[in-house]
């Protein structure tokens, strides 16, 4: 799609009306000032939308007299780690390591779940002809606009009936069973995008579908794999509703929950802790944008997929 | 979507009829085999629940008693209940007024970064950054700090001398706090107008630059058309997304929709009506309305979009 045989290279700009383009001619000093007004509009534009990120950050090395009131400066005289300290000891006993273990192990489950059950059931959508195919697609890339509420109360009946709430296979069953279309759906467009005469050549050669998925699609499918991987992490990461709604005792709480918690309890007393809880828990995330955000920003662009 | 074109290819290749019933029969099995996952998910975690709320939606059902069957009441009680439509209000001003907006400043940072410039890739990252981040517990307690009293924004705003005394308490400003909020995550349509915007021919602006076109015209008659598939997609996405919200909900007004009921969304209220009152039924009652309100949107999409957005499915 993006290898369109236009003539001509993209131009920065659309409004000079020269025909002819000639790129060694890019220092000019009209394309100079241009090229400045962009970058100070873009600037003020990027410093404005990571600022609460950024005040974030500050207000949780700042002392709480320092945070809200009049002193709300990005940079304090008065940084130290305090807060973090506080944040650290967690709350009704139970300390924040154990909630990061417990984001952990849900965040780790769901990547593997549904880097599993994505994989092997789009190979199916997109690789293998077999009748009701297409119509078992449109009911996939249906439950793709499906509200989630209509099923939630079901769901946590039936779990409730098993004796299973209050423990992870709620919240993890259903990334096992391939539940999130988003990821089938990217699986099967990045599937189709590879050569036909791939699978047609192993066929010939002998190999049945399990090696072909197994020795020659999965390899190839290496950048879709890695863009699940990351966004099954971070929104299993971020998710509130299902802990909330499953979880009770506090020493199975991953971090949004525990960070409720915490809130409740200090309310806000304690302003400095909460903030620091906040960028404890955003932390992953942030470690993961910083050093995937190529791919992030990629896979969000050439799939179409929602942060 | 159904039929690839590679079935006609490989039974073309392949030498003898049998042969090729074989392997359509194994097909199958393996077909279904692969979709093995999916479609116990599908039947177990998405059709069942499904069928069963719509049956609990004519019930009244706590949880611990057996549903006991009470026909629409479930239906007819929503519109005399005054949080209900409440939350409805609440739901569709987020909606009208966020969604658009939300666009709008997608589209505009896209276009802005839609040129070849140093640092593009930059500019990208930190616009998408706060998509990543915005539904999380976290940066919901952290706007609430931001507008809360004497907050940063507060401050900020007391600088041009307006004073409103924080955001969170007051009824009349809640909502504009969560439509910022949501507006604020403008990344993630932005990436995907970025790439609609690259998909545009450049020969289009120049020919009708040649033509004496200004950018007012070129956004009217090449941007906006060419980009329409995009927009559609974008609009009906964080449509159905918007209805949706939760989490940011929930923690800015403590899990109750306050001040005045004033962010008691949608959602918010389904769970506290379900998960606090133990009435299942009538939550389930309010799903079903969702599904079928988000449905409805949907087809309307669908329909007008005839109207306005032009697929050139052959200009590629």
């Amino acid at each position: 799609m993006t290898t369109m045989a236009t003539p001509t290279q993209p131009r920065a700009t659309t409004t000079t009306p020269a025909p002819v383009y000639n790129p060694k001619s890019e220092s000019t000093l009209a394309k100079r000032i241009k090229s400045t007004i962009f970058h100070i509009v873009a600037l003020a534009l990027v410093a404005m939308v990571l600022y609460p990120a950024l005040w974030m950050i500050s207000a949780s090395f700042k002392p709480n007299s320092e945070i809200g009131g009049a002193n709300n400066a990005l940079w304090s005289n008065n940084f130290s780690f305090d807060n973090f300290v506080t944040a650290m000891e967690g709350i009704g006993g139970v300390s924040t390591l154990t909630f990061f273990t417990n984001s952990l192990i849900l965040a780790v489950g769901a990547v593997v779940g549904t880097v599993l059950s994505a994989s092997i059931s789009a190979y199916a959508f997109a690789r293998i002809n077999f009748p009701g195919r297409g119509l078992f697609f449109g009911m996939m890339i249906a439950t793709l606009l499906l509200p989630f509420h209509v099923v939630i109360i079901p769901q946590y009946i039936v779990f409730q009936q098993l004796g299973l709430v209050d423990t992870y296979v709620p919240l993890l069953i259903g990334k096992f069973l391939a539940a999130d279309a988003f990821f089938v759906f990217l699986m099967v467009q990045f599937m189709r995008g590879l050569p036909a005469e791939l699978d047609e050549a192993a066929r010939i050669d002998g190999a049945g579908h399990v090696r072909i998925f197994g020795s020659i699609m999965l390899p190839l499918m290496k950048p879709a794999l890695i863009s699940t991987s990351i966004f099954s992490f971070i929104w299993s990461w971020n998710d509130f509703l299902g802990p909330l709604l499953y979880l009770n005792t506090p020493d199975k709480y991953p971090l949004p929950l525990a960070l409720r918690l915490f809130v409740d309890q200090t309310q806000s007393s304690d302003y400095g802790a909460m903030i620091a809880m906040s960028v404890l828990a955003l932390l992953p995330v942030l470690v993961f944008f910083l050093v995937f955000q190529r791919y992030i920003v990629e896979g969000v662009s050439t799939q179409g997929l929602k942060g | 979507m159904t039929q690839s074109p590679t079935l006609s290819r490989r039974t073309a290749s392949a030498p003898t009829q049998p042969r090729k019933s074989r392997r359509r029969g194994a097909d199958a099995r393996a077909g279904y085999t692969f979709l093995l996952p999916w479609l116990l998910g599908f039947i177990a975690l998405t059709v069942g629940p499904m069928i069963s709320s719509l049956y609990l939606s004519f019930t009244n059902y706590n949880l611990f008693d057996a549903p006991k069957w009470i026909g629409f009441d479930n239906y007819v009680t929503l519109f005399q209940d005054e949080r209900f439509l409440q939350s409805v209000g609440v739901t569709m001003q987020y909606v009208v007024f966020g969604t658009p907006l939300k666009l709008a400043a997608a589209l505009a940072i896209a276009m802005l970064l839609n040129s070849k410039r140093k640092g593009q890739g930059f500019y990208r990252s930190a616009f998408y950054a706060p998509s990543l981040i915005g539904a999380s517990v976290s940066i919901a307690i952290v706007w609430k700090a931001m507008f809360g009293d004497s907050g940063p924004v507060d401050q900020g705003l007391s600088f041009f001398g307006i004073n409103l005394g924080g955001w969170v308490g007051n009824p009349n400003m809640t909502m504009g706090m969560m439509i910022l909020l949501t507006v604020w995550q403008f990344g993630a349509p932005m990436v995907i107008f970025l790439a609609g915007l690259k998909q545009i021919p450049v020969d289009l602006y120049e020919a009708a630059s040649m033509d004496g076109a200004g950018p007012v015209r070129k956004f009217m008659n090449i941007t906006w058309p060419m980009l329409s598939p995009v927009i559609f997609f974008n609009l009906l996405m964080e449509t159905i997304h918007a209805f949706q919200i939760f989490a940011s909900a929930y923690i800015i007004s403590n899990g109750e929709g306050g001040p005045a009921g004033s962010t008691l969304f949608y959602t918010l209220y389904l769970y506290l009506r379900g998960f606090s009152d133990f009435r299942m039924g009538y939550a389930s009652a309010m799903a079903w309305l969702l599904v079928i309100v988000v449905g409805i949107i949907t087809l309307i999409f669908f329909k007008t979009s005839k109207s306005w957005v032009h697929y050139s499915g052959d200009a590629k």
